[in-house]
């Protein structure tokens, strides 16, 4: 490079500068393009980023429907308490937090057991509570410690109560926290949304089966949130929708009186009012109290229940079947009058026993009970009489004629898990088993199925709708707990199951003639020691059924243990010309039901037409017997 | 009163009101701009805005000679202390760049974005009268020291200011064009090498920009934020102290380095076009001056301070808009901080000061 002239320089010098002034536009020009792009084409995309930035939907829970007895007496409601809670997330050491706040708050082994299965079974990082109900005392003393305890906080919170405890649990069940199935279930009814601040679930009982009528409808706060998830301010707020109530047709005065007399017994009872299918009492003894599965229930009192050999969790009213024994008996000499099969007055010589092939089987009553008609086979409980009729019959004709009265198959009560029961034929066995020879139906096994025994196996709702139905001269409704749903806001109520399922066609004088052996029964036969001086008509049929085969030998009740005694049961309905009660009764392992059963019916009885309320449990009667001697 | 109106020519005579003027108009955006991203800083950042005008109206004082013997010292002192940096500096953020001398913490490089460029001029007005290729490639050398001891500091955004810097005073000084093309040429070509030799962190800041979703809560955040908030302003704007990505702090580093993205939100497309032309004017008044400076070393001296705002200006607001990396340059003189108010102030009263020096010139 030589010497230049210096306006030479100067010139090639300002046309760097003129490109510089141009590379500069250009650039400037490149931003602005992207700032177009941005604000202008992108607007509303970066917008709605922005806007989902800022912005949260926080559920408000909605409270849960009341459940009430036909009365108006509340059974399940809410309540509010004070919760200390922990954040699993922000609480690096549970143990040595949980010490620490052991020594301000009265903090149980049981609640810390409780704590762990909640943290276990805990779906997200949510906040979980180490104690409940806390006192004004112990919420004082936390809020003066709470500096020292991150992520511990107290919280004011709805809580489920069963304001009566050990009462009606089976039929009203319980709420638990939400599990990986109810998750399950929730998505099948389209509810996440709905339940995204939800923390329980009903699990059983009506509870589980009317849960999306008591949960209600969330309601949502949009918050403004900062970028530390911090709620600066609410934007809006839609309110939510409480559950709806759930009005039951349980009496619950006379479910009270109805489980008191059962006494320390296992046992089942239901109460049907034959008019309208709706059930008066439900009962399955042992109780349990469902107010321990609210918050989750510890390991040791869900040990107890689970383990104990008496199976308080067990609703055995509608999910266990028991073989229906002598209280089949109204129902097959119906069938048998109904099917031309016997006639009234017409009558069989018992000699206390009825071969078939090679085989004889025994009445109860040694050498029987003479003449029999339908009236005193039902009153005295003769089985001479059944097995006939049941051979006469076929065990077609009786499977098809008891199917109508809803034996062995779902009544379709609003509880979920209801057992199908057996309702024994040629065709469910082919179903049943699956060895050829297992499969065929032999005539003899028609002889027992007629005093109830054999495959027959029922539940105590089927044995009472069976019971209702014939109380209301055919006509049958599907049995449920709730009467009406109760809509919260409008206060319009939505009836359960009003009309009737249908109406069997069955001769006036023949149910007449059936009825009339059941009163009888009451006045002079097995359940006249159990009504003795009743102050109203009750019709009833005693019944007991083996719950464990002797292979033939004879049975001595006093000799056997407890656990191996036959079952007693008892159906009846009241009063006997114009009933509004019908129900069915088990005593496991209560002996005969002339016994157990039957007192038990009584005092439900002289309960609902009297307003007797007894003062003890339902005594056993030695005495009484199953068969009249 | 005679003698206050004496006091006060003396006092603005060497401003030039034009710069002056965009200057206070900069100044004010950028108050706004702080006190609605962080109100609590508003105050500081007007401290640090008297001692720039107070450091701006020192340095329109000094006239350009002065200022040409003053550049090699103070590169030789700035070179010494960028190696004590790298001896003994201090480790703040995973780089080492401050020194610290006792009573207080120093950051070297900022200086070398003045002493560079200054440098640089000095030496082309020294040998102006036989300018040789070899001269260049001096010039070059002098260039790489300071750029290559602040890269491995690391500090990838200074010392691509301060490579500009210099870069930009070769460039007025008459480099060949078909060096430059060669250079580019050559720079595209060892691109995959020099990718090897980046930090694993700058590596990803080139990859987050490429893709940031991919990593939204990482290193993907601070730009997927700053796009969320440019454009959700739309045209108008949200409104001053409305921005919700600046108010409710998902923006991060809002009153620093991604301060624009506040002013984008608050004031929209609107303030952005705004602030882009006064940027313009700036640039352009600084150029004006370059053209028409009276020496080599103003001319360079003035060319290369109006790019260098260029430089910030760009590589700022295409780092926060998302067009390029993210690396460490402040918006000029809208970010919060005091270094480089004061380094961009050295700037801007050295202009004022060629330009006056121009109209003594004339006069």
């Amino acid at each position: 490079m030589e010497f230049k002239h210096p306006q030479e320089e100067l010139d090639r010098f300002r046309r760097r500068l003129a490109f510089a002034s141009g590379f500069v536009l250009v650039f400037f020009g490149i931003l602005l393009m992207r700032f177009v792009w941005l604000q202008m084409v992108q607007h509303r995309y970066y917008e709605t980023r922005a806007e989902e930035n800022r912005i949260a939907l926080v559920p408000i829970t909605p409270n849960r429907g009341l459940i009430v007895d036909r009365n108006g007496v509340v059974l399940a409601r809410n309540y509010s308490a004070y919760t200390l809670e922990i954040t699993p997330s922000k609480v690096p050491d549970f143990d040595a937090t949980i010490d620490a706040l052991s020594a301000i708050i009265d903090i149980q082994p049981r609640d810390r057991k409780r704590f762990r299965k909640l943290l276990d079974e805990s779906k997200n990082f949510e906040s979980l509570p180490i104690r409940t109900r806390l006192s004004d005392e112990e919420v004082a003393r936390f809020i003066a410690h709470r500096y020292r305890f991150p992520g511990v906080d107290i919280k004011a919170r709805l809580f489920r109560q069963y304001p009566e405890g050990e009462f009606a649990s089976h039929l009203l069940g319980y709420i638990g926290r939400i599990n990986a199935g109810d998750v399950g279930r929730i998505e099948e009814a389209d509810q996440e949304l709905n339940y995204r601040g939800t923390d329980h679930f009903g699990k059983t009982g009506l509870e589980q089966s009317y849960e999306f009528d008591l949960h209600g409808v969330s309601g949502f706060e949009q918050v403004e949130v900062d970028a530390g998830g911090r709620a600066v301010r609410t934007l809006a707020r839609t309110a939510p929708i409480p559950g709806n109530n759930l009005t039951l047709t349980i009496d619950a005065k006379l479910q009270r009186v109805a489980e008191r007399a059962f006494g320390d017994r296992r046992g089942a009872l239901v109460a049907i009012e034959p008019s309208s299918g709706g059930i008066l009492a439900l009962v399955s003894m042992p109780n349990y109290d469902p107010n321990l599965f609210v918050d989750g229930i510890d390991t040791q009192s869900w040990r107890e229940l689970n383990e104990s050999p008496d199976k308080p969790l067990l609703n055995r009213a509608i999910y266990s079947a028991y073989p229906p024994g002598s209280t089949f008996k109204p129902f097959m000499g119906l069938a048998g009058l109904e099917l031309g099969k016997r006639r009234a007055e017409q009558a069989i010589a018992d000699p206390g026993f009825f071969s078939f092939g090679n085989h004889t089987f025994m009445d109860d009553k040694k050498g029987g009970h003479g003449m029999v008609d339908v009236y005193k086979s039902i009153v005295q409980s003769c089985n001479t009489y059944y097995y006939m009729l049941a051979n006469d019959l076929g065990i077609d004709n009786i499977a098809s004629f008891m199917g109508r009265f809803g034996l062995g198959s779902r009544t379709g009560i609003d509880i979920e898990g209801e057992a199908k029961g057996v309702l024994p034929s040629p065709q469910w066995k082919k179903e049943r088993f699956k060895k050829p020879e297992q499969q065929k139906w032999y005539a003899g096994e028609t002889i027992s199925i007629g005093i109830g025994q054999g495959y027959n196996a029922y539940t105590m709702l089927q044995l009472a709708n069976a019971t209702a139905t014939l109380a209301n001269n055919g006509t049958m409704f599907k049995p449920h707990l709730v009467r009406h749903v109760v809509d919260t806001r409008s206060g319009e109520k939505r009836p359960v199951e009003p009309q009737p399922l249908r109406t069997i066609p069955l001769k006036p004088e023949n149910l007449e003639v059936i009825k009339k052996a059941m009163v009888g029964v009451n006045i002079e036969g097995t359940g006249a020691r159990a009504f003795a001086k009743a102050e109203y008509v009750a019709a009833g049929k005693t019944g007991t059924a083996q719950a464990f085969s002797l292979k033939g030998a004879q049975y001595r009740a006093h000799a056997l243990k407890e656990e191996l005694r036959d079952h007693a049961l008892f159906i009846a309905f009241a009063p006997a010309d114009n009933p509004t009660i019908a129900l069915a009764v088990l005593v496991e392992n209560g002996g005969f039901g002339a016994q157990a059963a039957a007192p038990i019916a009584r005092q439900v009885f002289d309960y609902y037409l009297l307003g007797k309320v007894p003062a003890t449990p339902a005594p056993r009667d030695e005495a009484a017997k199953e068969v009249d001697e | 009163m005679n003698f206050l109106r004496h006091w006060l020519r003396r006092l603005v005579a060497p401003i030039d009101p034009v710069l002056m003027l965009l200057t206070g108009i900069l100044f004010t955006y950028a108050f706004l701009a702080i006190y609605s991203a962080s109100p609590e800083r508003a105050g500081n950042q007007l401290m640090n805005t008297l001692v720039a005008l107070l450091v701006m109206r020192v340095m329109a004082q000094i006239p350009p000679q002065r200022l040409m013997h003053m550049a090699l010292p103070i590169f030789v002192g700035g070179v010494i202390l960028l190696i004590c940096v790298a001896l003994f500096g201090d480790i703040s953020k995973g780089a080492r760049r401050w020194l610290n001398v006792g009573f207080m913490r120093i950051q070297p490089s900022e200086l070398m974005k003045i002493s560079v460029p200054l440098t640089l001029a000095w030496y082309f007005q020294k040998y102006e009268a036989h300018l040789r290729l070899r001269d260049f490639g001096i010039a070059a050398v002098l260039l790489m020291i300071p750029t290559f001891l602040i890269a491995r500091q690391p500090d990838l955004g200074t010392a691509i200011l301060v490579f500009a810097a210099g870069f930009y005073v070769i460039f007025f000084a008459g480099l060949p064009w078909k060096i430059i093309i060669g250079m580019i040429v050559s720079a595209l070509a060892a691109a995959p090498v020099a990718w090897t030799l980046l930090h694993d962190y700058q590596q990803h800041r080139i990859l987050t920009l490429i893709d940031p979703e991919k990593d939204p809560l990482g290193k993907g955040f601070h730009i997927i934020q700053s796009t969320i908030a440019i454009g959700s302003g739309g045209f108008f704007g949200k409104g001053w102290g409305q921005g919700t990505q600046t108010q409710l702090e998902f923006l991060p580093e809002r009153h620093t380095d991604f301060i624009f993205a506040v002013l984008s939100e608050e004031l929209g497309l609107l303030g952005n076009l705004f602030l882009l032309t006064i940027y313009a004017l700036l640039i352009g008044r600084g150029l004006m001056i370059a053209a028409n400076a009276a020496t080599l070393f103003s001319r360079l001296m003035a060319g290369a301070i109006s790019m260098i705002f260029f430089t910030y200006a760009f590589v700022n607001m295409g780092m926060v808009s998302g067009i390029l990396p993210v690396v460490g340059v402040p918006l000029p003189f809208m970010s919060y901080g005091g270094t480089a108010l004061v380094t961009l102030s050295v700037g801007i009263g050295i202009l004022m000061s060629i330009h006056r020096s121009r109209m003594l010139l004339q006069q």
